[in-house]
């Protein structure tokens, strides 16, 4: 097996891995700048799955081929209401966000298994039957050699994703809502005495959070495991905040984060198919993205800080 | 202070009120009987002797993993990595438990501490960084948490057996297990962890309110500043606070290999006791006596949920719903005080 026929198994299936990493750590980044943890992204792509999921078998009759996408736009607005529940307790009841954080993840899980339960009668749902199309991109799968690995057979939410990445980059740092946001993040009393409205951008934060969880989760269960249970979505959501660490609170750093998970899952799934990788232990694939993380955040990997407001309440008045 | 110490009594009451509360409008809506829903969840956890044992058991775990979180609150950190230490407790638990033929009384011992060790060990390295890098606990515990998953699972199937999903039993004299507790209770799963729990618990209320040291842990929690100028080493502390943590729950972990399961199998996910070892801290105050209370709490509505989908229809997750409300309501005292000193200036 030649080199180029081993990039072509691994990068391909490396983005397919990716992509609901990529939205969900980018959800994270809009949170995080804002000054607020987002600990609940593993429940809000839950969510996002379960709801995905749930759409795509109630509804593939009457919508046909658009059903997907339907499916995430349910799931992009119910992981935004979901996050609601974060925002109000963390912002509002100035809860520790952590700890805010941890109950949506109990909560997802736990209402998203009643209601299948409720629904199906059991503990699992049936398979999707529509999926999204795999997709050449004109004109760049023409290019040779990148353009077969990148550009060829790959589902358009991947796509979407990376795009997405770069929109991301321009809203945090070219924009005036960019700006204040970040600013809520760093210094909210400064923001507040600049007329900012320090809640209410933090509400938005958290909302478009939970809107993008919401999509990174509806992308994994209906591209990968195309069923909802209650494994499909395990430690994904932790995976991503460790791709906005990694990325170092950078939309595109982010993106870069993901894609290297995304390429670690998918050596450890279809390593076993490669010469010298045959050898490795997937034990060590399955946890380099996380020893990764934390060599990045002790400063092996240059410096990670946080914005620095993170975590803490903005109470009104307050030194 | 004294009406500050009840409401610090009054918030986790409510918190759990309004938490079965909003259980009962949620089965309301999706159809179920709340009376008969909760009344199976009664029965199954004190109904009899046996649903007695099983939540005594259920609570020893949780009583380990409570007190883990719980003094890591109390010293300023937060141990996310609960779940993670828990696990490799057990599997060091386990490990000693195949692998030697001892003595009761030196075998059983030095398995719990080597399960004390391991998850020591494992919440040595968040505490190390933290310590001395600034990396921030919850991040670091995180990741450690599905690191413990990952590299147990490769033990489990390469070392502790021949490709196989579990290990194998560990001997007699390295077992918590007793034959006198499960014929009191209808031979439950009920086993001796019970009694190192409620030690365990002691041994956090000494250690944090009685001595010296507990007293620098809890300073360093309050105000790293503070301590430091008064002389204090903030980054022992901090160090020695994660250690600690972390062999409360390779403890938990130990009740689990010694005395539930007596092996240790490949997990697809966590086991989620040390996860839920928050919501017991949180309700319980963090404090040693309170987290016996909230064990108890979590333990009868984890074993009574079992009951529910056959004697009233009601899915076993509506507790995983109830659990989370509870957190959210603990989490938000604000507004419970808030709506308490409202209640308080009308009653004037």
């Amino acid at each position: 097996m030649g080199v180029f026929e081993i990039l072509q198994i691994i990068i391909p299936s490396a983005i397919f891995f990716a992509a609901p990493l990529i939205f969900t750590a980018l959800g994270g980044v809009f949170s995080e700048r804002s000054g607020v943890v987002n600990i609940g992204l593993e429940g809000l792509m839950v969510i996002g799955a379960f709801t995905g999921v749930v759409f795509n078998l109630t509804f593939a009759d009457q919508f046909g081929e658009l059903t997907p996408w339907l499916a995430l736009l349910a799931a992009m607005i119910i992981g935004a209401l979901f996050s609601l529940l974060h925002a109000v307790a963390s912002i509002s009841f100035r809860a520790d966000q952590v700890v805010s954080g941890v109950a949506i993840n109990f909560l997802a899980i736990g209402l998203s298994l009643f209601l299948v339960k409720k629904i199906y009668g059991k503990g699992q749902t049936d398979q999707i039957q529509v999926g999204f199309d795999k997709i050449d991109i004109p004109v760049l799968s023409d290019i040779p050699i990148i353009g077969p690995l990148l550009f060829e057979n790959g589902y358009i939410p991947s796509y979407i994703a990376i795009a997405l990445a770069f929109v991301v980059w321009y809203i945090i740092f070219k924009t005036p809502f960019g700006l204040r946001l970040r600013s809520v993040g760093e210094h909210p009393m400064a923001a507040d005495t600049m007329g900012i409205n320090v809640a209410i951008m933090r509400y938005i934060a958290v909302m478009i959070s939970g809107a993008l969880a919401g999509i990174g989760g509806a992308v994994y269960a209906t591209i990968i495991s195309r069923d909802f249970s209650h494994a499909t979505i395990s430690g994904h959501g932790f995976m991503a905040l460790a791709a906005m660490i990694f990325g170092k609170w950078h939309p595109l750093g982010a993106m870069g984060a993901a894609l290297f998970f995304g390429f670690a899952q998918s050596l450890s799934i279809v390593g076993q198919t490669i010469p010298f990788l045959k050898e490795v232990p997937t034990v060590y694939l399955l946890i380099a993205p996380y020893v990764l993380t934390i060599l990045a955040l002790t400063g092996f990997i240059g410096r990670a800080d946080a914005p620095k407001a993170l975590g803490t309440p903005y109470i009104k008045g307050k030194r | 202070m004294n009406s500050g110490r009840l409401t610090n009594f009054l918030i986790p009451l409510l918190a759990v009120l309004l938490g079965v509360i909003a259980g009962s409008i949620v089965m309301v809506i999706s159809g179920y009987d709340p009376i008969a829903g909760y009344s199976a969840l009664l029965y199954g956890a004190f109904g009899d002797s046996y649903y007695i044992g099983e939540t005594i058991r259920q609570m020893t775990p949780y009583i380990l993993s409570g007190l883990a979180v719980a003094f890591a609150f109390r010293t300023g950190l937060f141990n996310i990595g609960v779940e993670g230490q828990l696990i490799v407790g057990w599997l060091a638990a386990v490990w000693v438990g195949v692998a030697f033929e001892l003595p009761k009384f030196i075998h059983l011992p030095l398995a719990i501490l080597a399960a004390a060790l391991a998850g020591a060990l494992w919440a040595l390295i968040p505490g190390f960084l933290k310590a001395r890098f600034k990396v921030h606990e919850v991040i670091v515990t995180i990741m450690m948490n599905y690191i413990a998953l990952h590299v147990t699972n490769a033990i489990i199937r390469f070392v502790l057996s021949d490709k196989s999903y579990k290990s194998e039993e560990i001997h007699e004299s390295a077992s918590l297990r007793s034959e006198f507790l499960q014929s009191i209770t209808d031979y439950s799963t009920l086993h001796y962890g019970i009694i190192i729990a409620l030690i365990a618990a002691v041994i956090m209320w000494f250690l944090l309110e009685k001595t010296t040291k507990g007293y620098e842990l809890r300073a360093v929690g309050f105000n790293q500043h503070a301590s430091h100028y008064a002389g204090m080493n903030v980054s022992n502390n901090i160090v020695l606070a994660m250690v600690i943590s972390g062999a409360f729950a390779g403890v938990a972990g130990a009740m689990e290999g010694l005395g539930t399961f007596a092996n240790i199998s490949v997990k697809a996910g966590f086991t989620g006791v040390g996860f839920d070892g928050i919501a017991v801290a949180l309700l319980g105050g963090n404090n040693a006596f309170g987290i016996i209370l909230s064990a108890l709490l979590f333990g009868a509505l984890k074993v009574g949920a079992l009951e529910m989908p056959s004697s009233a229809g009601v899915p076993t997750e509506l507790v995983d719903i109830v659990i989370a409300l509870i957190i959210f309501f603990v989490a938000s005292s604000y507004l419970i005080r808030l709506l308490l000193t409202r209640v308080k200036k009308e009653g004037k």
